[in-house]
């Protein structure tokens, strides 16, 4: 039984709400309990599903795990998208199932691993709480773009996000580039 | 049974709690009016103007700040000032006519409560928009809409940092006014700036030397100082070492005091590169700013961009500010190469 304020109402309270001095650059907190909550749900959401690179497996496609939560590869470069008519089929999807492509442009998904310079490795907890409170990278830049479910993954509690910051601290850091999206604008010019 | 009882008990308490943090559903409630009818504002709301103004696509802009009677700020931290709690803040935008109010309150130490107000079409009443915000309301451009702002734009801003009231503070009120500033509003004799504060004692433990010499950016030419200040505007809120994107390590806030630091556009933009690659650039790494060069300088390109995943700033703007982008421009060209133009030989205040 829960007695505590509906999540609601929690939503509610944080959304209206601004907090005062930035939260602090220290280190997560790597309490096995927060890693394995972390991992559970990072595994459970299914984040590797467009983070981890697919390859061809023995029984059909599958997440290259030696490549786990780090996007789409710098060493992929891709074609501009097939053109799709007008209709319901919309949207098209790399098979590495990291590039994605709709009425937003080009997506990629982007390095979770902790490397300084190419995957979340300088950013603070806040950043990683930010972005997917605000759908916006370190939440103050650009737009996350879809298919990223940052609209549904915003009720996650705090604590829950400051898990998944914290298990993704301890996996391998990966060095990889993933490369800037594109804007219908950027498609429309290449198709020139 | 119990259970449920003591559930919809609190969820009653916390609703209440939600509506006291809630801002009013209309404008006129927040007491920026004293007589709403008319818009006549309320006397003891303060009219301000930052002297370098957050370009807005062309919105004209109003400001005003309440501040509680026999309250100060306290500027012991003369670039974090600590607004007393019951600040309440207001910007009108104006598109060819009112369009929306933002407004915040101090509503604790900690926390501010922030709404904005959508005007109808014919001014007479403005009401709090949908926390998701209102894409695309009115046409500011050809081909371009204003949109109003969601909670979570608001927060992109304004949440998590130090500095939450942006646009009031030491610098951007400063009566040593530039007079190159891009889109500088007029000052009119009922605004207040920081002299006023200071004489009104609505600042508290202020550096002494504000009475005397209201800040100025250092800078060697008058094109350089309101580049400065341009950057400092637009960009500096975000990035800034007192926010969460410090470790972008791109630093564009000027310092309302004299420092033994760096100029820190020069520290962390002139000649240094960042995660952002220009197109077409095969070197190692875009400079933010190459001295001389402003088209191989990725705060120009992404300034003169409004491509929604490359422009700067990200969120607030769908028009190029292109008075604001040839003062840059023409910055960068006069370094001429050389960076120690915006080095040492600063000119002083």
């Amino acid at each position: 039984m829960n007695f505590g304020p509906s999540r609601q109402v929690l939503l509610g309270l944080v959304v209206l709400s601004f907090t005062g001095p930035a939260a602090s650059a220290a280190e997560p907190d790597r309490k096995p309990d927060r890693v394995a909550r972390g991992e559970y749900l990072v595994k459970v959401m299914a984040c590797n599903d467009c983070h981890t690179p697919w390859k061809m497996g023995k029984d059909g496609p599958e997440p290259d795990m030696s490549r786990m939560l780090s996007g789409h590869p710098e060493t992929m470069p891709l074609p501009p998208p097939p053109r799709v008519a007008e209709g319901p089929w919309a949207i098209v999807v790399a098979a590495s199932m990291t590039a994605w492509s709709g009425p937003w442009g080009v997506s990629y998904t982007r390095n979770l691993t902790p490397d300084p310079d190419t995957g979340i490795g300088k950013w603070t907890e806040q950043n990683f709480v930010d972005s997917i409170r605000n759908g916006k990278i370190m939440g103050k830049g650009r737009p996350l773009l879809p298919p990223m479910p940052w609209i549904m993954y915003r009720s996650l509690t705090d604590e829950d996000l400051k898990a998944m910051y914290a298990y993704l601290k301890t996996i391998p850091p990966l060095r990889n580039r993933v490369p800037e999206p594109l804007a219908p604008e950027d498609l429309q010019a290449s198709s020139r | 049974m119990v259970g449920r009882t003591w559930q919809r008990a609190r969820g009653g308490i916390a609703a209440m709690a939600v509506a006291a943090l809630a801002p009013p559903l209309h404008l006129a409630e927040t007491g920026l009016y004293s007589d709403p009818a008319s818009h006549r504002v309320d006397e003891r709301n303060l009219h301000y103007s930052p002297q370098y103004p957050l370009w807005s696509d062309g919105a004209v802009k109003s400001r005003w700040i309440f501040l509680p009677a026999g309250t100060a700020i306290d500027a012991s931290s003369p670039d974090l000032w600590d607004f007393p709690v019951g600040t309440k803040v207001w910007k009108e935008f104006v598109f060819g006519r009112r369009v929306e109010t933002r407004y915040m309150e101090k509503v604790s130490r900690e926390k501010w409560s922030v709404a904005t107000y959508v005007w109808n079409e014919d001014e007479t009443d403005a009401v709090r928009a949908p926390d998701e915000g209102i894409r695309n309301h009115v046409e500011i451009a050809p081909g371009k809409r204003h949109d109003i702002p969601g909670v979570s734009d608001c927060a992109s801003c304004h949440e998590g940092e130090q500095v939450q009231v942006l646009g009031f503070s030491a610098l951007q009120l400063s009566r040593d006014r530039d007079p190159g500033a891009p889109h500088a509003e007029p000052v009119t004799p009922d605004m207040v700036d920081l002299t006023t504060l200071v004489e009104r004692n609505l600042l508290a433990s202020h550096p002494p030397e504000w009475a005397s010499h209201p800040p100025r950016i250092p800078a060697t030419s008058p094109t350089e100082r309101s580049a400065l200040g341009y950057l400092h505007a637009n960009c500096g809120s975000c990035h800034d070492r007192s926010t969460s994107l410090s470790s972008i390590g791109m630093l564009l806030r000027q310092p309302a005091a004299a420092s033994d630091r760096p100029d820190p556009v020069r520290a962390t933009a002139v000649r240094h590169t960042g995660k952002f690659q220009l197109p077409g650039d095969a070197s190692e790494g875009s400079y933010r700013i190459e001295p001389g060069n402003p088209a191989r300088s990725t705060v120009v390109f992404r300034m003169a961009t409004r491509n929604p995943v490359r422009q700067m700033p990200p969120l607030g703007t769908k028009v190029v500010d292109q008075e604001g982008l040839d003062l840059i421009r023409r910055w960068i060209s006069g370094m001429g190469g050389d960076p120690r133009l915006i080095a040492h030989e600063r000119e002083k205040p």
